[in-house]
């Protein structure tokens, strides 16, 4: 695919030293390196609290932290909340894990009772509770067939009426245990408990996330909607592997 | 007292199980596991009786070596040290090792206990028995499908810290390990055992794992406290201690390799010191320490160097990023052939997330030449992510493990290794070579 710009794609990757607890920064590396390989130029951006909000971001990523990172991050979040909500809104892809996809919401409400506002990007909240849920977790998506991870969390999160779930537990808990969604999908953007992390066994989600960067940066620049992920140039070697190890997770107890 | 029944069962359970797994390691804490069940309050009477009381060592890295080191060193000294000494780090592994050691009149004959115990096992161990002294080495992510969180590890080793009655050795380095030592709450003396400024950026803290490559360390803005022992060079094997009262600088040439054991040593040395001052045992001599130091080898599975079918075969267990990282940045990839085997057992943890948070690209010259275990293609698909080349992907250990050996060459053979898979090719090299068992 012919590039319209020189200019790198830029990730934009929230809060790297508070939410990091889960091998997130793998999400960032398997973006970068599977844009690399196709010779796509790409930067990645670090946001940190109270520093400034990167000018252009064309795909953003955060993960889980733990409970204190967390805190420092609800406190700084309404500073760019606007800005993030705006971004999502206008098909900006995005792939936030656990805590983030928590605070993405609209609350969330800890064990201890504390009620914590959310930026709403999504139409969701969580409940904390006392039973973690750990363990591999396997769901159904209708857009990337079975995506597979594993999920470590205390929050139940619940969806708004509208809200389409990122996919359906077939294995695992998901979002809250019971009613079998895992995650959310809104506009390019998705919510989600799995980490492992998340992209290097699941290359299609990956992929689609840098196919909507690219279009919607190519349909800013005034080149006619941009074309999806089929543009992409295979990666066979680094897929094999993923497929190889996608299986063996299949099999392994819970 | 303790039920000679009981101990004569635990004893009988424990030859079953040495029988059946042939191999060295295998079965250790079942004995243990019954006689807990049967009589919960079985090592408090037998460690209660003790003379110096009991050294705990816990953290998340160098738990098993350090504890060697400490019981060597006071050994030297001509004390007798009763040790868990099969990284068996759960109250049942101590108790194994009970079982070996008492008679069935549940005598020990030792004048110390030098114990080491997983994080969560150590709250429940103070919570029985109150150690005299506590050696606390570093809290780094690990096993997060088991305890959730950092945070909470660092809570379960503020409880040991202040269930100590004699003297807490903590690392002076490690944030969250200064954070809750510096609280005003033990009731024990605190000593510390630190790094050299310079060769503080070589050891990675939790929150620094996400940072590509070596990571910056801002100068130090704060004063730090003084540390009892501090390790200041360490090239290869040799190593330079500042202790306190001792002038200069004292050297050794470890048998124990790897930077991150070079800093075990120390914080060996520094609780041996507190040790023998503590117990009034007359001043330590530093130097005789220094040279118990030197003969100190590693532990099972921790770097152990073994020949098979003619090639020298070194074991590194690595269970976590920190860990993993310390470890391949104390190894030279250059002259070696590599393997490595990821397991995803209870024992490895189910969660392979923590490959992400370890770097690899220090192996992209060499390559690897076997990846193995359960998860080996998530650990090709990590390095492949890395740039490192990979010579073959074998899940299975055994088949694995032939074909590494049988390459046509004469490198020494280097293999990193989770714990299942650690004990797992360990029993496979025992069925080729005499390996020394551990009790």
């Amino acid at each position: 695919m012919a590039l319209s710009t020189a200019e790198p794609l830029v990730i934009c990757h929230l809060y790297p030293l508070e939410m990091n607890i889960y091998g997130d920064h793998g999400n960032v590396q398997v973006l970068v390196r599977r844009c690399e390989l196709r010779g796509i130029p790409v930067r990645v951006e670090a946001y940190h609290p109270r520093a400034a909000f990167p000018a252009r971001v064309d795909l953003l990523v955060g993960g889980g932290g733990q409970d204190s990172g967390q805190v420092r991050v609800k406190d700084d979040l309404p500073r760019v909340a606007g800005q993030l909500r705006e971004l999502v809104a206008s098909g900006v892809p995005a792939l936030v894990v656990c805590g983030t996809y928590q605070l993405f919401g609209k609350r969330f409400i800890t064990v201890a009772g504390e009620d914590i506002e959310g930026i709403g990007v999504f139409d969701l909240h969580t409940v904390g509770g006392a039973e973690r849920m750990i363990g591999n977790i396997a769901i159904e998506t209708s857009k990337f067939g079975t995506v597979i991870g594993y999920e470590n969390h205390s929050g139940a999160t619940l969806l708004g009426v509208g809200a389409q779930p990122f996919g359906t537990v077939t294995s695992g808990m998901g979002n809250n245990g019971d009613d079998g969604t895992e995650g959310v999908f809104s506009h390019n953007a998705i919510g989600t408990y799995l980490h492992g992390p998340l992209l290097p066994k699941n290359p299609r989600v990956a992929d689609f996330l840098i196919a909507a960067a690219l279009a919607r940066r190519s349909n800013a620049l005034g080149d006619g909607p941009g074309e999806l992920a089929q543009e992409l140039a295979p990666l066979d070697e680094l897929d094999a592997l993923a497929e190889r190890a996608r299986a063996v997770a299949l099999t392994r107890p819970r | 007292m303790a039920n000679p029944f009981i101990i004569a069962l635990g004893k009988g359970i424990r030859a079953l199980a040495r029988l059946r797994g042939s191999g060295a390691g295998g079965g250790s804490a079942l004995p243990g596991l019954v006689v807990e069940r049967l009589s919960p309050q079985f090592a408090t009477r037998i460690l209660e009786r003790l003379p110096h009381g009991v050294v705990l060592v816990s953290g998340t890295n160098g738990k098993t070596t350090t504890t060697k080191a400490v019981a060597e060193l006071l050994a030297s000294q001509g004390m007798r040290v009763f040790t868990n000494n099969t990284g068996s780090n759960f109250m049942r592994g101590v108790i194994s090792a009970l079982l070996a050691r008492v008679t069935l009149l549940g005598r020990l004959d030792a004048d110390i206990a030098v114990l080491e115990l997983d994080e969560a096992h150590a709250v429940r161990f103070v919570q029985a028995i109150r150690p005299r002294y506590a050696l606390l080495l570093n809290v780094m992510r690990d096993q997060l499908d088991r305890y959730g969180e950092i945070d909470r590890t660092a809570q379960f080793l503020a409880t040991v810290a202040e269930g100590t009655e004699g003297c807490v050795v903590a690392n002076r380095e490690d944030r969250r390990i200064a954070a809750l030592c510096s609280r005003g709450s033990l009731r024990a003396s605190l000593r510390w055992f630190g790094l050299a400024p310079d060769l503080r950026a070589r050891f990675p803290q939790d929150d620094d794992l996400w940072v590509e490559g070596r990571h910056e360390v801002p100068a130090s803005a704060e004063a730090q406290p003084d540390a009892d022992v501090v390790l200041c060079e360490a090239e290869g094997s040799r190593v330079a201690l500042l202790v306190a009262g001792e002038e200069g600088r004292l050297h050794a040439d470890l048998a124990l390799k790897g930077l991150y054991n070079a800093y075990n040593a120390a914080a060996a040395l520094a609780v041996a010191r507190a040790v023998i001052e503590g117990e009034g045992l007359g001043p330590p001599c530093t130097r005789e320490l220094m040279r118990a130091l030197q003969e100190v080898r590693s532990a099972f599975g921790r770097g152990e160097a073994v020949c098979v079918d003619g090639h020298s075969v070194e074991l590194l267990l690595v269970k976590n990023p920190g860990g993993f990282r310390l470890a391949l940045d104390s190894f030279d990839a250059a002259g070696h052939l590599t393997m490595i085997a990821i397991n995803d057992n209870t024992a490895d943890g189910h969660d392979m997330s923590w490959l992400y948070d370890v770097s690899f690209v220090g192996l992209r010259a060499t390559g690897v030449a076997m990846v193995s275990g359960v998860r080996g293609f998530d650990m090709a698909l990590r390095l492949a992510y890395d740039g490192v080349p990979v010579e073959a992907v074998e899940c299975g250990l055994r088949s694995a493990l032939d074909a590494f050996l049988a390459l046509p060459s004469e490198l020494p053979r280097r293999i990193y290794c989770t714990y299942t898979a650690m004990l797992e090719l360990r029993r496979l090299m025992a069925g080729k070579t005499p390996i020394e068992k551990v009790s």
